[in-house]
């Protein structure tokens, strides 16, 4: 799935970097905790929050994530989308609720972020 | 032989510089041409620390030193120390403040994910004194 798409199933507006809506994205994992998303997030995961301070799009920027989607309809702070800017990384804003956001991109065939792959994964025998 | 020798200082209590030594130390590791699955273990380790720094201790330094088969992550602070370290490496086990779950952290994720990422880990700690924690990735 491209991030466009992910976009108009969210019905999501653009912050920074659409000139990069045609990128893939596999995986999608969501939290509000940074801590869990640093555990649990592979590769070629996008990421859904709505921690809307600059500590999530550093987050996002530690683990490569293809994009990054702000939940509830909450306006990111200022520095976190000019951080979101400096280092290319599409990021957007959606109404929808986490669960909504998260229910409509799983029916769309977006799969789950695989928590067996941490990073560093000795933990293959999560589910 | 060491390819790249530096340290970065880290100030206490500062969220919105908080990462800036991990994403410098991500970017040498790139342009190294590090492969990315070592980069991403690094840059979660040394973030992970960087924001136990910035949150826990009176911020601290970040050492990071590369060899051509290995990385190393040192990070040195003379905050309070934990009293009980066998607890700090519990996952879910935190003593964050409200404050610091309201940004994000606090989950008691941050010890075992760094020891998780490292292909070594070493960590002393002493109340009163600061805690020393050594990471190395290998390449």
């Amino acid at each position: 799935m491209t991030i466009r798409e992910i976009a108009r199933i969210l019905d999501a507006r653009w912050l920074c970097c659409e000139e990069e809506a045609d990128n893939p994205v596999r995986y999608a994992f969501a939290s509000d905790m940074m801590s869990d998303v640093l555990a649990h997030v592979g590769e070629d995961t996008m990421m859904l929050t709505g921690l809307i301070n600059s500590q999530s799009v550093r987050t996002a920027e530690m683990l490569d994530v293809p994009c990054l989607i702000f939940v509830r309809g909450k306006e990111p702070h200022k520095d976190a989308v000019q951080r979101a800017e400096l280092i290319g990384l599409p990021t957007l804003m959606t109404n929808l609720s986490m669960f909504e956001a998260c229910g409509k991109l799983y029916a769309a065939g977006l799969e789950p972020s695989p928590l067996g792959a941490l990073n560093g994964g000795d933990d293959d025998d999560d589910d | 032989m060491t390819m790249i020798k530096e340290s970065f200082h880290v100030k206490q209590g500062d969220m919105t510089t908080a990462g800036d030594a991990s994403a410098r130390i991500k970017r040498q590791c790139k342009q190294l041409g590090i492969p990315a699955s070592v980069v991403r273990r690094v840059s979660v380790g040394t973030y992970e620390a960087e924001i136990n720094l910035v949150i826990h201790a009176n911020g601290g330094r970040i050492d990071f030193a590369v060899e051509p088969e290995k990385i190393t992550i040192r990070v040195v602070d003379d905050g309070p120390g934990i009293p009980d370290l066998e607890k700090a490496m519990t996952e879910g086990w935190s003593t964050a403040s409200n404050e610091v779950r309201n940004l994000g952290f606090g989950a008691g994720m941050g010890l075992p994910n760094m020891k998780r990422n490292a292909d070594a880990f070493d960590i002393k700690s002493e109340v009163g004194v600061g805690t020393d924690i050594t990471m190395v990735f290998n390449i």
